[in-house]
């Protein structure tokens, strides 16, 4: 049984089709992972038994020979993030820590009917502000290459599930390396498409003109599978391009010579992590052995992306989370006037974190600083945007590494600054302002055994060359992806 | 030029107007829950209008239109690139935090509307129209020590149309909104009913002295909401300033609220002003992007406004400026006498539906719409008139009689058998009566007492009941005087 818990989804559908395994003989078998890895603490929400309702069904669909989607019977999480009709979904904070959505997430809805089984919802930091999943309200997650480390965040749960096989793939959302970061912290893959790809609706909003949804899995292949299901055109979110999705499996040919790889020289800063240098070489080297063409290039504005990434974010987020406010559908603690109510409450029911970007977004954006920081941020934004069409003229992806170090101890962590903890998302925010896609793949290990990642960088919409070319590396990589994993 | 008389000099007013329009749609604009008014509280709230997490808005392409619409009322720019902008601030109906509204790209630029008032016409500058969301509805005075939330209203359209500083009397300020009412509906953009909150507006009043230059500090007037509280705020809070002037104080810019009971405006409290609204663009909607073809294509299927229906009467109807004004005020009235006049007399309609019919309608307290006359049956009453069936006299009569039956005048008549007499002999045989029961009277004529043929004249119509026409009746009648 064990062994099914470390299956692709491409070769668990393959089972499945050959009728070899049930998906309810699949799902049980990752309900009793879960429960092992309960240690980990990656999810927030188990929903055992509508996983096994869903494996049912699955299962009977495919008895009946009735129509199959693309995914039916493989058991997936979700990030607590996605609104799921029925189930509670808190964006790991106590503001929403009751609340249970009338309604289903597009992303969700969509994977509902390619025939996943949901297992449950996973952690991730409040209100997916953070890279540690440290800030949710319902505890940290545990990173299962170390428990002493953190998974990464914000989509940890996510990541931390996939690494142990507590699930076969999770849903994450990226907002300035949410997905990207803990797949490099925890050795798993995982995509933030290009922004306007996947529908936003359903999703508890952080910044609305970053947060993507992506999948998180075990391979590139099962990332495209997951992808292609999860996009395309939402009549509920006008910012989704109206694009049709193309099966991302087709772009995997396994051939990748004479295309043009970009290598930004600003990503190798002094001081750069040895260990993360020597994987990004690495990764380099492979690329070349596959025929690809290396060149250096330029991304001049780099350097502005971090504050720049801050402060849009924050500023949107402080509008986005201001619905938060006692009246419906939180939690509340009363006050005397209105006002009141409005601090008890979200005194209460923020974390420290969400508290603190709140503050830095509605400071950007008060009288008398908006142009300094607001107005000056967009400005910028263009230019690192600009940056990247100008690079694509002359290369198909950009390869850099996903994050500025391995996995941190939750001892360093803790004892960061909150601006330290911020730095790092540095290799990560450029591909999100920019809004160009970008594959997080672990390509090899620290000296000290921890998984580290590289970020594949495409054109707007061109995810199949992100996925050509993350299917080489991750072949010619040949990572071990099983973790030491500790369970309880 | 309107102005107020101070101790220490003649004061002029400056005024604005910032007017609220609900749009009419079938749907609110970021989603598609019922915009109708009057439902049972929070029965018409979708989770988009109630902020729920991961809610996305999207625009309800109908309300683009209804601004367009009414920008080519106001004979505004419109503009083809326009955006949405977040405006934050905590209030329990705003479920949101924020209020999606246009700040730094309006759908619609600068315009104008021509107002008519005693000092004559002239065009107010229109500054912009921006498409925003309504909040929702707080309700105080239903539970004690609670407050009740209804967000039926919240998320349906709003078109706010901010005019210059351009006016400066109260009538000025009543005729713009009573002009950009009539816009609006026969645009039907807005059913610019004030009293049910579909038309809101704040009133921003200055003073300075005859001939200053420049500006003084504004109070904004807050929820200003009919035609008569606007001129009675404006004039109100002029003298109010001008009080403060001429004591030696200063005004300060400030948002105030006008108290209709007590005749007053207010301050509101501090901290309602202290608002910092931290606008931004709206991350959630894409720019509104129109292309000139779908543009001219609302232009070309325009219904006619107001103000070239006033012109059209004047120049083709001869009508008098003020009577096209009046009868253009609203589309309902302007059908009804477009109806009435087919095959009659514009000018002599003009007369019955402003005097007869408006008398009676205010009277019983009823629209236009609810009328017991057709038009038809008030041109066809104007026909008799003309032709000579019945007097003017007459038709007076018929006419309560027709508020009474709804019947057509000419069944009336009819019935009554109120048709004027032009038979010469019988109505000869009658002056010959009433000349010999008077001999008297037409003694003093003789002598020269010209006023009493008047008298004479009531006589016979009398003793026809009405029947005979008048000028028939006269000549008659000097020729009979003549024989004597």
């Amino acid at each position: 049984m064990t062994d099914l818990v470390n299956l692709h989804i491409s070769d668990a559908l393959d089972l499945l089709n050959k009728k070899e395994i049930s998906s309810v003989e699949l799902t049980k078998a990752h309900l009793v992972e879960m429960e092992k890895g309960r240690v980990l603490n990656a999810y927030i929400t188990e929903t055992p038994e509508r996983a096994l309702a869903d494996a049912e069904a699955s299962d009977k669909r495919r008895a009946n020979g009735e129509k199959l989607g693309a995914l039916d019977g493989i058991p997936i999480a979700n990030k607590d993030l996605y609104c799921t009709k029925g189930i509670r979904t808190t964006a790991a904070s106590k503001i929403l820590s009751k609340f249970i959505p009338p309604y289903e997430s597009t992303v969700t809805q969509k994977l509902k009917e390619a025939g996943t089984v949901m297992l449950g919802k996973v952690n991730t930091d409040q209100f997916a502000m953070g890279g540690s999943t440290a800030t949710s309200y319902f505890g940290v997650t545990k990173n299962p290459w170390g428990l002493d480390l953190v998974p990464g965040g914000s989509s940890g749960g996510s990541a931390a599930a996939v690494a142990a096989g507590l699930c076969m793939g999770a849903t994450g959302s990226d907002t300035g390396g949410s997905i990207r970061q803990p797949a490099s912290f925890c050795g798993i893959t995982g995509i933030k498409p290009t922004y306007g790809r996947c529908s936003r609706y359903g999703i508890v909003a952080f910044a609305s003109s970053l947060d993507q949804a992506g999948p998180m899995a075990r391979s590139v292949k099962d990332c495209a599978l997951m992808l292609r299901e999860m996009a395309g055109p939402d009549q509920f979110d006008s910012t989704v391009a109206e694009l049709p999705v193309p099966d991302y499996t087709l772009a995997l040919t396994g051939d990748i010579r004479g295309k043009k790889i970009g290598i930004p020289k600003e990503y190798r800063p002094n001081g750069l992590n040895p260990e993360v240098a020597k994987i990004w070489d690495k990764g380099i080297q492979l690329l070349k052995d596959a025929g690809a063409e290396v060149i250096d290039i330029s991304l001049p504005h780099t350097k502005y992306a971090l504050p720049v990434y801050y402060i849009v974010a924050c500023a949107e987020a402080s509008s986005n989370l201001s619905r938060y406010d006692g009246v419906r559908y939180t939690t509340r603690v009363e006050g005397k006037t209105l006002d009141e109510m409005y601090e008890n409450t979200r005194t209460d029911g923020f974390g420290p974190e969400v508290i603190r970007r709140i503050l830095l977004g509605t400071f950007v954006l008060s009288a008398g600083f908006y142009d300094a920081y607001y107005t000056r941020a967009q400005r910028v934004r263009r230019l690192i945007y600009n940056d990247f069409v100008e690079a694509f003229k002359q290369v198909d992806a950009i390869v850099v590494p996903a994050a500025p170090t391995p996995a941190l101890s939750y001892e360093a962590f803790k004892n960061m600054s909150p601006v330290d903890t911020y730095l790092g998302d540095v290799f990560t925010t450029p591909a999100s302002l920019a809004g160009v896609p970008s594959l997080s793949l672990p390509i090899g290990l620290s000296d000290g055994g921890l998984p580290i990642g590289l970020q594949i960088i495409g054109k707007h919409f061109d995810e199949n060359t992100v996925f050509q070319i993350g299917d080489v590396l991750e072949k010619s990589a040949g990572f071990d992806l099983n973790p030491h994993r500790v369970k309880g | 030029m309107y102005t107020i008389q101070g101790k220490t000099g003649d004061w002029e007013l400056v005024i604005g107007l910032e007017v609220h329009c609900e749009i009419l749609s079938e749907s609110k604009v970021f989603s598609g829950a019922s915009a109708k008014f009057g439902a049972e509280q929070n029965t018409q709230v979708s989770f988009i209008d109630a902020a729920f997490p991961g809610m996305l808005p999207k625009v309800n392409e109908k309300c683009i239109e209804q601004c367009v619409k009414t920008g080519f009322g106001l004979n505004a720019k419109i503009n083809k690139y326009s955006r949405f902008d977040r405006k934050n601030y905590f209030y329990a109906d705003l479920p949101q935090g924020y209020q999606i509204s246009q700040l730094y790209y309006p759908i619609v630029g600068e315009g104008y509307i021509e107002v008519t008032t005693d000092e004559g016409t002239r065009k107010i500058g229109v500054e912009r129209l921006h498409l925003e969301q309504d909040a929702g509805k707080s309700i105080h005075d239903m539970v004690p020590g609670k407050s009740l939330i209804d967000l039926n209203r919240s998320g349906v359209g709003l078109m706010e149309i901010v005019s210059k500083p351009d006016m400066h009397s109260p009538a000025e300020a009543g005729e713009y909104l009573r002009q950009l009412r009539a816009i609006v509906r026969a645009l039907g953009t807005c059913d610019g009913n004030m009293d049910e909150g579909s038309m809101r507006c704040d009133v921003n009043v200055s003073v300075r002295k005859v001939g200053e230059a420049g500006l003084r500090p504004r109070a904004e007037v807050k929820n200003v909401n009919s035609v008569r509280f606007v001129m009675q705020a404006i004039e109100i809070e002029a003298n109010r300033q001008i009080d403060i002037y001429e004591n030696g104080g200063q005004c300060k810019q400030e948002t105030r609220l006008f108290d209709s009971v007590n005749l007053e405006t207010r301050p509101m409290r501090s901290k309602e002003n202290a608002n910092d609204y931290r606008y931004f663009p709206d991350p959630d909607l894409l720019p509104v992007v129109l292309t000139d073809e779908y543009i001219e294509n609302i232009r070309k299927n325009l219904p006619e406004l107001p103000e070239a229906k006033k012109k059209r009467y004047v120049a083709e109807l001869g009508l008098t400026p003020y009577d096209a004004h009046v009868l253009t005020l609203d589309k309902e009235t302007s059908a009804y006498f477009e109806a009435a006049i087919k095959g009659h007399d514009a000018k002599k309609v003009a007369n019955w539906v402003m005097g007869d019919l408006f008398g009676y309608l205010n009277k019983s307290a009823k629209s236009i719409t609810e009328s017991p006359i057709s038009a038809e049956n008030l041109g066809a009453l104007v026909g008799l008139i003309q032709d000579g069936t019945i007097s003017g006299k007459i038709a007076k009569e018929v006419f309560e009689i027709m508020t009474e039956t709804g019947k057509a005048p000419a069944v009336i008549v009819e019935e009554k058998g109120l048709k004027q007499t032009t038979d010469t002999g019988a109505i000869e045989k009658i002056i010959a009566d009433v000349l010999a029961a008077n001999m008297d009277k037409v003694a003093e004529i003789k002598a020269g007492k010209d006023k009493l043929k008047g008298w004479f004249v009531g006589q016979i119509m009398k003793a026809s009941q009405g029947k005979v026409n008048p000028a028939l009746a006269n000549q008659l009648l000097d020729k009979k005087l003549g024989e004597i």
